[in-house]
């Protein structure tokens, strides 16, 4: 059960990887330090796969998203969240009375071309930070992780329509985000 | 049974997350067929979540920044 010496180099060079994502999915610095920290402890405490770096990297992401869902657990319990006025309804801007679309979205050019780039993971990574956390959160694990809406309810305690409104409005939000700084980036954003 | 194209965005966010029922999947079926707006919106929902699932899995993540 004992790692190597070299394994262990091995593992602790995952570590700034390993923050990175932990700090794009939690949205805290500390959080995430000490999700990547529990993460390392328990690589070290297992038996390491021997093949080369992608398939550690693979294995120890696979181990720091149960550390991540365990610190999402643990705020949401900490900070449950208000439920007052969380209908999703400061969007009705974009509507006509009638619920017709002020500006109906327009087609985005190829938008799975953008998935080859990375620049546009960096568009998107900076769009999700414009996102109030608990919303990022609850982004994150429905569409990055792909948790069910269910089991999000529970991790975090909301109730599946508060749920809802949550993923609604981060969809709202990255959608326009990116038609602005990347889909759209010809023209000058509209202010 | 007309959904307003507000309507219809949630509908296609819920649809990401919930099994719609059949008459929510039939109106909005209607909807998307003949409102451009709503389908290029639909089309950028599923989009953002295969957007989603390729965030910080690249190789050399770190090495971004």
């Amino acid at each position: 059960m004992t790692q190597t010496n070299e394994t262990r180099t091995r593992i602790e060079d995952e570590r700034a990887y390993l923050l990175r994502y932990a700090t794009l999915q939690l949205r805290d610095r500390s959080a995430a330090e000490d999700a990547v920290q529990e993460t390392l402890l328990a690589a070290l405490a297992a038996q390491a796969p021997f093949a080369g770096r992608s398939k550690l990297r693979t294995w120890l992401t696979g181990i720091l998203k149960h550390k991540i869902i365990d610190a999402m657990r643990r705020a949401g319990r900490e900070a449950p969240l208000p439920e007052e006025s969380e209908d999703g309804s400061e969007f009705d801007v974009l509507f006509e009375t009638g619920g017709h679309w002020r500006e109906p979205p327009p087609t985005w050019q190829n938008p799975d071309s953008a998935l080859e780039q990375k620049r546009f993971f960096v568009a998107l990574e900076a769009c999700l930070a414009r996102l109030p956390a608990k919303t990022a959160q609850v982004f994150m694990m429905r569409e990055h992780m792909g948790v069910e809406t269910g089991d999000i309810c529970k991790e975090i305690g909301i109730t599946p329509t508060h749920c809802w409104v949550l993923l609604y409005r981060a969809r709202m939000v990255l959608r326009l985000c990116l038609e602005e700084t990347w889909f759209g980036a010809k023209e000058p954003p509209q202010r | 049974m007309m959904l307003t194209c507000k309507e219809v965005s949630r509908l296609v966010s819920q649809g990401l997350d919930r099994k719609l029922g059949f008459g929510e999947r039939v109106a909005l079926r209607l909807h998307l067929a003949i409102c451009e707006g709503c389908a290029n919106f639909s089309g950028q929902m599923q989009f953002l979540r295969r957007a989603a699932r390729g965030l910080a899995t690249a190789e050399d993540a770190d090495e971004r920044g």
